[in-house]
C-alpha cells in the first residue's frame, strides 16, 4: 500500500515548485526526500499531508485517493521542523490532542499517552510545558504527538534541522530504531545526504522540482544516473571529462592501460586516509587512498603519478545534464 | 541630575493632567458624604442611564469581538484582492471625529432616508434608539480588537494550526483549541479597550441618541446633562462611577492575562 504520488505539478504563482513528480513509497519503509533547499521536497511532503493542494496529479495513501481529502481526514502524522508544539498545553496534552479530538475515553488516552511518552523517553516530563523542554525533547514530543493517532503515514519535515550537530546524530540513530519498532510508513525531508544514507531504506533525490533519481542509498550513491545526483550524494573529482568518486581512483608509479599521467601538487594525511591532490592535463583532481597505499607509493609534490578509476568504479560524463 | 529633572517633569505633567482633575472629582463627589453619593447614583434617571450604557456597551463589545477576530484571521491568514484596502479601512474610525460618525449614521438610517424609511416601515427604529447607539459605538471602537489581535496572530504563525489539522482537528476545533488560546491575552486586552471606549463614548452617541432623558441617555450623556442643569452632585457621582468602572476593567485585564508558565 504505502504512498503513491502520480504526476504531481505545483506552482506558487508563476514559479513551478514541483514538476511532474511521481514517487512510490513502499509500505513500512523509511524514505528520505533528499535535495538542495528550494528543490521542492518540503512542498512534496506538504502535498502528501494535504497542507498544500497539487495543481494537477494524484496522491494515493494506502490505496485511497487522498488528493482532495482535507488534512484531518488523511490519517497522517506530520512533524514540523520547528516542532509546532502547542505552547499553551502540557507535554501530556500535546500528545493527547489527536486522541481527544477523536473522542477516545480518558482511561484509553492516559494509557496510550503514557506508552508513547515512554517510547520517546519523556515519561518524566508529562506535566511540563514545551517552553521548559530542550529542542531535542520538543522534537521527540512532536513525534509522540504525531504517532499517538496511529497514522498510516508519518511525515517529517527536516525533523532535525533546527538541532545542534550532536543531538541531531543521536536523534537520527534513535529515529531509525524507532522505525524498526513501530514500522509505520515514514517519509522524511532532509538536505543532508549523510543523514539520508544513514537512516533511510530509500532515497528520492529532488532538485528544481523534479525527481532526479530514486533508489536505495547504495544505488543512488554507487550508481548515480546523472552528475547532479553523483555530486550531491558524495565527493567527486574529474579525470579528464569523466566524473568519478575520489575513493574509486587507483594511483600507480607506472603507466597502466587506461591511466592518465598527473603531477602531484599536495599530499594530505587525514588520519586513516590520505588525500592526494594533483594536476592532470590542465585541471585539478584529487584521490582518496589508504595510508598503506600512500606509504607504498611514497608520493611527494612534484612527482608524476598515473591515475585511473578502479575496475568497479562508476564514472559519468561530466557535462551530461 | 538630568534623570531627576526628567522624572520631576513627567510627574508634574501627570499630576496636572491626570491626578489633580480626578482627585478633585473624587473630592467633590464625596464632599457631601456617602449618602448623597449613593442617592445621586440610585435616582431613577441615573439607574436608567447605567442600564442603557451597559446594554449598548455589551452589544458593541460582542459585535466588535466577533468581527475583530474574524477580520484579524482574514487579514493574517489569507491573501485576497482588496486586502490592503480593508486594512486601511479598519483604521478609519480612529481618524474620523465621532460627531461626524453620528451625523453620517443619521444620514443613512434616519427616518426620512431610503434605508431608514424602509427599516421604519418594518418596525425597526435605528436613530434615536438603542440600535443606532450600538452602531455608533461599534463604529468608533471598530479597530481596537482587530489591532490587538493581528500582531499576535502574525507572531503565532500557522504551524500549530496545521499540526492540529493533521492530528484530525477540523477547522472549528482547531480555532477553539489552538488559535483562540494562542490569542487569548491579546483578545482580552482588545475587548477591555473596546469596553472602555464603549463605556466612555460621548460624541457619536450624543448625536444618534437624541439625548432623550430616561430613554436613550447613557451615563456620559447623563453626566453632561446633570452638569448643565447645575446638579453637580449627580454629575460628579456618575463621573466617579465611570472612573471606578474603568479601574475595574483594567483589573480584569490583569486577571485574565495568561499565567506565566516558564520555570
Amino acid at each position: 500500500m504505502g504512498i503513491d504520488v502520480r504526476n504531481v505539478n505545483k506552482a506558487f504563482g508563476s514559479t513551478p515548485v514541483l514538476r511532474d513528480v511521481s514517487v512510490d513509497v513502499t509500505a513500512g519503509s523509511l524514505t528520505a526526500l533528499l535535495g538542495p533547499s528550494g528543490g521542492g521536497k518540503s512542498t512534496l511532503l506538504r502535498v502528501i499531508a494535504g497542507l498544500e493542494k497539487p495543481d494537477t496529479g494524484t496522491v494515493v495513501i494506502s490505496g485511497v485517493d487522498a488528493t482532495r481529502l482535507a488534512p484531518q481526514r488523511r490519517n497522517v502524522g506530520f512533524v514540523f521542523q520547528h516542532y509546532a508544539a502547542f505552547k499553551h498545553m502540557t507535554v501530556f496534552d500535546n500528545v493527547a490532542f489527536g486522541l481527544q479530538v477523536r473522542k477516545r475515553s480518558k482511561s484509553e488516552i492516559r494509557a496510550r499517552v503514557g506508552e508513547l511518552l515512554e517510547l520517546v523517553h519523556l515519561e518524566a516530563f508529562a506535566t511540563r510545558y514545551p517552553a521548559q523542554l530542550s529542542g531535542g525533547q520538543r522534537q521527540r514530543m512532536a513525534l509522540a504527538r504525531a504517532l499517538a493517532v496511529e497514522p498510516q503515514v508519518l511525515l517529517l519535515d527536516e525533523p532535525f534541522g533546527a538541532l545542534d550537530a550532536q543531538v541531531r546524530k543521536e536523534l537520527r540513530a534513535w529515529l531509525r530504531r524507532l522505525h524498526d519498532e513501530v514500522h509505520v510508513t515514514t517519509v522524511f525531508v532532509t538536505h543532508d545526504q549523510e543523514e539520508a544514507i544513514e537512516v533511510a531504506d530509500n532515497i528520492v533525490v529532488l532538485a528544481d522540482g523534479e525527481v532526479r533519481q530514486a533508489g536505495t542509498p547504495a544505488e543512488v550513491y554507487d550508481q548515480p544516473v546523472n552528475p547532479f545526483v553523483m555530486r550531491f550524494l558524495g565527493p567527486v573529482t574529474n579525470i579528464g571529462d569523466r566524473l568519478v568518486r575520489p575513493h574509486d581512483l587507483e594511483l600507480s608509479r607506472d603507466a597502466e592501460p587506461g591511466s592518465s599521467a598527473a603531477e602531484v601538487t599536495r599530499v594530505l594525511r587525514l588520519g586513516f586516509e590520505v588525500r592526494v591532490e594533483m594536476r592532470l592535463d590542465n585541471h585539478d583532481a584529487w584521490a582518496q587512498i589508504t595510508r598503506r597505499a600512500a606509504d607504498r607509493l611514497s608520493l611527494r609534490p612534484g612527482d608524476t603519478v598515473y591515475v585511473r578509476p578502479n575496475a568497479e568504479a562508476r564514472t559519468l560524463a561530466a557535462d551530461a545534464a | 541630575m538630568t534623570k531627576h529633572i526628567l522624572r520631576s517633569a513627567a510627574l508634574l505633567y501627570l499630576l496636572m493632567l491626570l491626578v489633580l482633575p480626578l482627585a478633585f472629582i473624587a473630592y467633590r463627589t464625596f464632599e457631601a458624604g456617602l449618602g448623597t453619593f449613593w442617592a445621586s447614583l440610585t435616582s431613577p434617571s441615573a439607574l436608567h442611564a447605567f442600564r442603557v450604557t451597559i446594554i449598548v456597551a455589551f452589544w458593541a463589545v460582542l459585535l466588535n469581538t466577533i468581527f475583530g477576530v474574524a477580520t484579524a484571521l482574514l487579514l493574517v491568514r489569507h491573501t485576497f484582492i482588496g486586502k490592503r484596502g480593508l486594512n486601511a479601512l479598519i483604521d478609519l474610525p480612529l481618524a474620523v471625529s465621532p460627531v461626524v460618525v453620528g451625523l453620517a449614521l443619521i444620514l443613512v438610517y434616519g427616518r426620512f432616508t431610503p434605508v431608514g424609511g424602509w427599516l421604519d416601515a418594518v418596525g425597526i427604529q435605528i436613530i434615536f434608539s438603542i440600535p443606532g447607539m450600538v452602531l455608533a459605538t461599534v463604529f468608533v471602537s471598530l479597530p481596537l480588537v482587530v489591532r490587538s489581535v493581528v500582531p499576535v496572530l502574525e507572531e503565532l504563525g500557522d504551524e500549530q494550526e496545521q499540526a492540529a489539522r493533521t492530528l484530525g482537528a477540523g477547522r472549528s476545533a482547531t480555532f477553539r483549541r489552538i488559535t483562540l488560546p494562542g490569542i487569548r491575552a491579546a483578545l482580552g486586552y482588545g475587548i477591555v479597550l473596546c469596553l472602555a471606549r464603549a463605556l466612555g463614548e460621548y460624541g457619536a452617541v450624543a448625536v444618534v441618541s437624541g439625548r432623550l432623558v430616561d430613554q436613550t441617555q447613557t451615563i456620559t450623556l447623563f453626566v453632561e446633562e446633570r452638569f448643565q442643569n447645575f446638579d453637580q452632585p449627580a454629575a460628579f457621582a456618575a463621573s466617579t462611577a465611570l472612573g471606578l468602572l474603568a479601574v475595574a476593567t483594567l483589573l480584569i485585564t490583569k486577571l485574565i492575562a495568561p499565567k506565566v508558565r516558564s520555570s
